[in-house]
């Protein structure tokens, strides 16, 4: 039982982590329509901003987390303007051979300037503590994920759905050219939405950072899990991609838990057995 | 024959021709890498491969190394077990590349775009974990070695520098070049290429979608499979990367990068970014991801039809200054 119930736990904060990421993604490629395999690359530039803030200026977390989040939103502001600009609308083939290649450029940038070591972030004090709640002590860190990921699934939900800027946004995804037409900006709201997940990725990328360790090659290493869960949950869709990393989380913590030797085996068995049931993912539009 | 096809016959014929010059320029050239050139060999078949599929029919696939792992595996096991006759080998590779092909295409055709993509990363990722977990067979992740290649034909030797290996790649490439060059121009090429422009008008005359497809991708597996094949007998080791997503990705990359849909493209496609990754990692082995991240977003916002369309380009251009002149 104690087992189940500790798999069960690290299963959901490893969901929730993937969940922050992986949303920003969802929402590139699901309304902007560009295959952003760059996104990880983001959530690297901010690992690498928010270990230097925390272990070498020796900033708080808090200030760590805000100043990764601001300063990977300000990096990608000319990265967008000048490159993916150029690729809305483009083959997806060419837009994975122009962010495969800004992740071989922020890879090799960030391995020049801060050298090829894992980087930790100091955890503060009263994150790194166990927290008792009743049934089970809990790492306070992984009750900090789970609420991370709360408030980004609910705080999106009403963005998207209750918001002026969603209806904006809803309308230029469903007929960009419609919307321009009828006064919306669409250039400013595709920038703003870029703008968002590149926030997301990069909050994701340091909170997540216990389960995906920061290293020069991170944005190789997780790019394709980011891509399995936004497709298995339907690009684009929040609660899609809620249900996905859960289940996905679920799958990957348990199998490491009784079978490590098996490696990704059984995460992949369950993604082709997903995809194969649900072609468009779990909650994907009608294509 | 009509003067068209007349025409496309000797631009084919000349094709072939500066293939096999500047396979044997490169064997005069660089006498000291030809490990290194049969390697670009390999991954020529494997980006070949690629290109049947994605480039002609319009599937992408970020997966191909599984048939590419597949080829060269099989051929492995068998040359330790005792068949070591080359030709054989190729041949053990090209079928156990069409099999693994078939399997991959039966899952992969069940889905469509981005869900497509995935399912590729996910079998890809699967064979990774089964040569893995089968160290038995496979040798796991210490890779398979000690394969003992004998002699091509019983007369040439593989010989420490590669040359029997080299030319043996150079000769197999021509020939799977030639082939394929009837394949896409065949009315079964044809109909590959209504498909990736719509499949719905393409099932409205009359074909059946999925077997076509499926049959484009058991051809690719021979092909990808003769590449991995190749890759085993001429280093004699199989490691696990010749199944990872790794080696998938940059052969996409390699083709995207010639140019889809045309069989020069991808060999154009190869060659420069091996060619660039080797120079600039000689170079400077700390700066050469940046370089070759760099050169693909040039690529992208240069000639977003890959070089060889770039090349179209220029020369439909002098077509037309010629014209313009006379």
């Amino acid at each position: 039982m104690q087992t189940v119930l500790s798999i069960a736990i690290d299963a959901f904060a490893y969901g929730m982590a993937l969940f922050i990421i992986c949303i920003g993604l969802s929402l590139t490629m699901g309304l902007m329509r560009v295959v952003n395999l760059a996104h990880g690359a983001f959530a690297m530039i901010a690992g690498y901003i928010a270990s230097y803030a925390a272990r070498d200026l020796g900033l708080g977390y808090a200030v760590a987390i805000f100043l990764a989040i601001i300063g990977t939103v300000i990096i990608s502001i000319p990265i967008e303007r000048l490159l993916y600009r150029r690729i809305y609308g483009s083959p997806e083939l060419t837009q994975v051979l122009m962010t495969i290649g800004i992740t071989f450029c922020v890879i090799g940038i960030t391995n020049y300037f801060f050298g090829p070591t894992l980087k930790t972030i100091p955890l503060p004090g009263s994150l790194s503590q166990p927290v008792d709640v009743g049934f089970k002590t809990i790492a306070a860190h992984r009750l900090f994920v789970m609420a991370c990921g709360v408030v980004v699934a609910g705080g999106l939900w009403f963005l998207i759905e209750k918001t002026d800027f969603g209806i904006k946004l809803r309308a230029t995804v469903d007929n960009a050219a419609m919307a321009d037409a009828l006064g919306v900006r669409t250039q400013v709201v595709y920038a703003i939405s870029f703008a968002i997940a590149i926030g997301l990725a990069a909050l994701g990328g340091v909170v997540g950072a216990e389960f995906l360790p920061i290293e020069p090659y991170y944005a190789l290493r997780y790019m394709v899990t980011f891509l399995v869960v936004v497709s298995v949950g339907g690009a684009g869709s929040i609660p899609g991609a809620v249900v996905a990393c859960l289940l996905l989380g679920a799958v990957d913590t348990t199998g490491r838990y009784l079978m490590p030797e098996f490696g990704n085996f059984f995460f992949y068995a369950a993604v082709i057995a997903i995809v194969c049931v649900f072609p468009r993912g779990f909650f994907g539009r009608a294509q | 024959m009509s003067a068209s096809t007349d025409r496309r016959w000797l631009r084919d014929v000349i094709g072939i021709a500066l293939i096999i010059a500047a396979g044997l320029a490169g064997y005069w050239l660089f006498p000291d890498n030809l490990a290194l050139l049969t390697r670009v060999i390999a991954v020529a078949l494997l980006v070949l491969s690629i290109d049947l599929i994605t480039g002609y029919c319009g599937v992408a696939t970020l997966g191909q190394a599984s048939l590419f792992g597949a080829g060269a595996y099989a051929a492995g096991i068998a040359c330790v077990n005792g068949i070591t006759e080359p030709v054989t080998l190729i041949l053990i590779g090209a079928v156990a590349g069409s099999v693994a092909g078939l399997l991959m295409g039966t899952i992969m055709l069940r889905a469509h775009g981005l869900a497509q993509l995935v399912l590729s990363i996910a079998i890809v990722q699967l064979f990774h974990e089964a040569a893995n977990k089968a160290s038995a067979y496979t040798g796991g992740s210490d890779g398979l070695a000690g394969l003992m290649v004998s002699p091509l034909f019983g007369m040439f030797e593989f010989d420490l520098w590669g040359r029997t290996a080299y030319l043996f790649g150079l000769a197999l490439l021509v020939l799977v070049f030639i082939v394929l060059k009837f394949v896409v121009s065949s009315p079964f090429g044809m109909l590959c290429r209504g498909i990736k422009q719509d499949p719905i008008r393409i099932r409205a005359m009359g074909s059946f979608v999925f077997p076509v497809l499926l049959k484009m991708f058991v051809i690719s597996g021979a092909v990808a499979g003769m590449g991995g094949a190749l890759a085993a007998i001429s280093t004699q080791v199989v490691g696990l990367d010749s199944v990872s997503f790794e080696l998938s990705a940059n052969a996409l990359v390699m083709l995207v990068l010639g140019g889809l849909g045309t069989l020069y493209g991808a060999l154009v496609g190869t060659v420069i970014f091996m060619g660039f990754e080797h120079f600039v990692s000689a170079i400077n082995p700390f700066h050469w991801m940046t370089m070759v991240g760099a050169l693909l977003i040039a690529v992208v916002l240069a000639a977003p039809g890959g070089l060889s369309g770039l090349l179209d380009r220029f020369s439909a251009s002098g077509h037309r200054a010629k014209r313009g002149k006379a």
